[in-house]
């Protein structure tokens, strides 16, 4: 039995305390470097500003951004579910933008801002999608909870911003309704159902930016 | 994944160069297709030409009238462009009805035109496949082939080619600008852009060696009522099984073009010709030729069908 202090949150928020040290010591001239992987060099330097903080990392071109925040920054907030772009629970947002971090090279990103999961906020500082899915009970397991949210965030954005869906019945009327937000939540999958739940939350969240 | 070095190009001419000159070498822009084929090894590249800063990801107008849009413009960009929007409507929505949000935030213009079938029996490689293996057979004739081509197919290949984006751009008479590894730009259309299978499925489109893709160009708007329908096994994020995107013209004069039954985006003179004459007779000349299996016959009933649907949309309209 484990001890009643020690939880499995705790124990992954101090690993991520720890990994959040060692990456900081890195080389400058990430620019310079990429010139000598082209020469096959193996490792690749990479800078990225993750969550508001710098970080330089040595990775195999390999290495998907996915597994850079997972397995190199440990961030384990953003899952790894299919790893083949089919269920969103990997979701990040990269410059304003959600993507599927599975579907795509650490290296490709290099000097670019990353948000993830504990980016947006904290438990004692949640952001107001993450309060949201817990007064909506938008979630069961958990699993794809993150990239749910994540995607969320952006989602509203997206309407905010003007950008027409597969279900805006006016390419130049875009508004929020339930069918937006299921159609433009589709690439994130929850095997639990908790679907209705997260378009109230998200629900929720847009009724708050609106007032 | 197999390993392989990377490198960012720095210009068009100098990644063409670089890509014809590297055995095994491949271009990378959005990746979302690339690399979920590299997983499985299906792809296997020695060397990747990281595309996205070579500034192709602007729209703009040509002289005559028409839209340049940048090989790297990102799906969503496209899609929501106010001119796309407004004289190219149904470009906006096969965008739109293909991937999920995520992907179309990453996937680009060029590498939309590039994505590889999602036959089964390509991503399975357990199995033959012509296309993966050459002259390894095809698992799919004989198997199970419900969601693939019935157009266009071969004695080698029955692969779907699974775009929407690419069936908008053949119903709009796009062309494709490139420029090859001797620095030598030239303008393919898209009816010639992708390759029939042949003897030869692996051969999919009519690059050369390094050739890179510059941009996409739209001819001038033709106006009309812009549709796309696509019709799939879930209401979101799946791949055609038969899609339609039409131009219905105020003049009569109508066009269309078919996902999810071609081995290639199709599109058939006859089948516009028989715009006037109504749903069945454009499905009947669309779907000359078809060859299809018990798994996918289903196919030329719904194309029918969905052409009916797309005919009281625009009646309602008008």
């Amino acid at each position: 039995m484990p001890s009643d202090h020690l939880t499995r949150r705790s124990l992954l928020q101090g690993s991520a305390a720890i990994a959040a040290a060692a990456p900081a010591l890195a080389p400058a001239g990430a620019a310079a470097a990429r010139q000598t992987a082209k020469e096959g060099t193996g490792m690749i330097p990479v800078e990225l500003t993750v969550n508001g903080r710098e970080v330089h990392l040595q990775l195999d071109p390999r290495t998907t951004l996915l597994d850079a925040l997972r397995e190199h920054l440990h961030l384990t907030g953003t899952k790894k579910g299919c790893d083949q772009g089919q269920c969103g629970a990997c979701t990040v947002i990269v410059e304003g933008r959600r993507i599927n971090s599975c579907l795509t090279l650490a290296v490709m990103h290099d000097g670019e801002k990353v948000t993830t999961i504990e980016g947006l906020g904290t438990p004692d500082k949640l952001h107001p999608m993450q309060r949201a899915f817990i007064t909506h009970d938008g979630y069961q397991c958990g699993y794809c909870t993150p990239g749910q949210i994540c995607s969320a965030v952006a989602v509203l954005e997206e309407i905010a911003a003007g950008i027409p869906s597969h279900v805006t019945p006016d390419l130049d009327k875009v508004s929020l309704s339930d069918s937006e937000l299921r159609e433009r939540m589709s690439g994130n999958i929850c095997r639990c159902a908790a679907y209705p739940n997260i378009i109230a939350a998200m629900n929720d969240v847009a009724g708050e930016t609106k007032a | 994944m197999k390993p392989f070095t990377y490198s960012r190009a720095t210009s068009v001419a100098d990644a063409a160069k670089a890509a014809a000159s590297t055995q095994g070498a491949r271009f990378i822009a959005g990746g979302t297709n690339l690399l979920d084929l590299m997983k499985l090894q299906i792809e296997t590249p020695t060397h990747l030409i990281d595309v996205n800063h070579l500034g192709l990801d602007r729209i703009e107008p040509t002289p005559e009238g028409g839209l340049r849009i940048g090989a790297l413009v990102r799906n969503t960009d496209l899609a929501a462009d106010k001119v796309v929007r407004r004289d190219y409507g149904v470009l906006s929505r096969a965008l739109l009805a293909g991937a999920s949000g995520q992907l179309r935030n990453k996937a680009t213009t060029a590498g939309n035109l590039l994505q590889r079938t999602r036959c089964p029996y390509f991503y399975d490689t357990n199995m033959p496949c012509n296309k993966r293996k050459p002259g390894s057979g095809c698992g799919a004739i004989g198997g199970i082939s419900r969601s693939l081509a019935i157009l266009g197919v071969s004695d080698a290949c029955i692969a779907q080619h699974p775009s929407d984006m690419a069936v908008a751009m053949r119903l709009l008479d796009a062309q494709v600008d490139t420029v090859g590894a001797d620095g030598v730009a030239r303008a393919i259309p898209i009816a010639d852009f992708h390759m029939l299978p042949g003897d030869t499925p692996h051969v999919e489109t009519a690059l050369k060696s390094g050739e890179i893709i510059t941009s996409v160009t739209l001819p001038k708007p033709i106006g009309g009522t812009h549709v796309y329908r696509k019709v799939r096994d879930r209401a979101s994020y799946a791949f055609a099984l038969v899609s339609v995107a039409a131009v219905f013209g105020k003049d009569g004069g109508s066009r269309f073009a078919f996902g999810g039954i071609g081995a290639k985006p199709w599109r058939t003179p006859a089948a516009d010709a028989a715009a006037s004459s109504g749903a069945k007779a454009v499905a009947e000349a669309a779907l000359s030729g078809a060859r299809t299996t018990h798994h996918n016959d289903f196919k030329k009933t719904l194309v029918e069908r969905t052409l009916a649907s797309l005919y009281r949309q625009k009646e309602a309209r008008s």
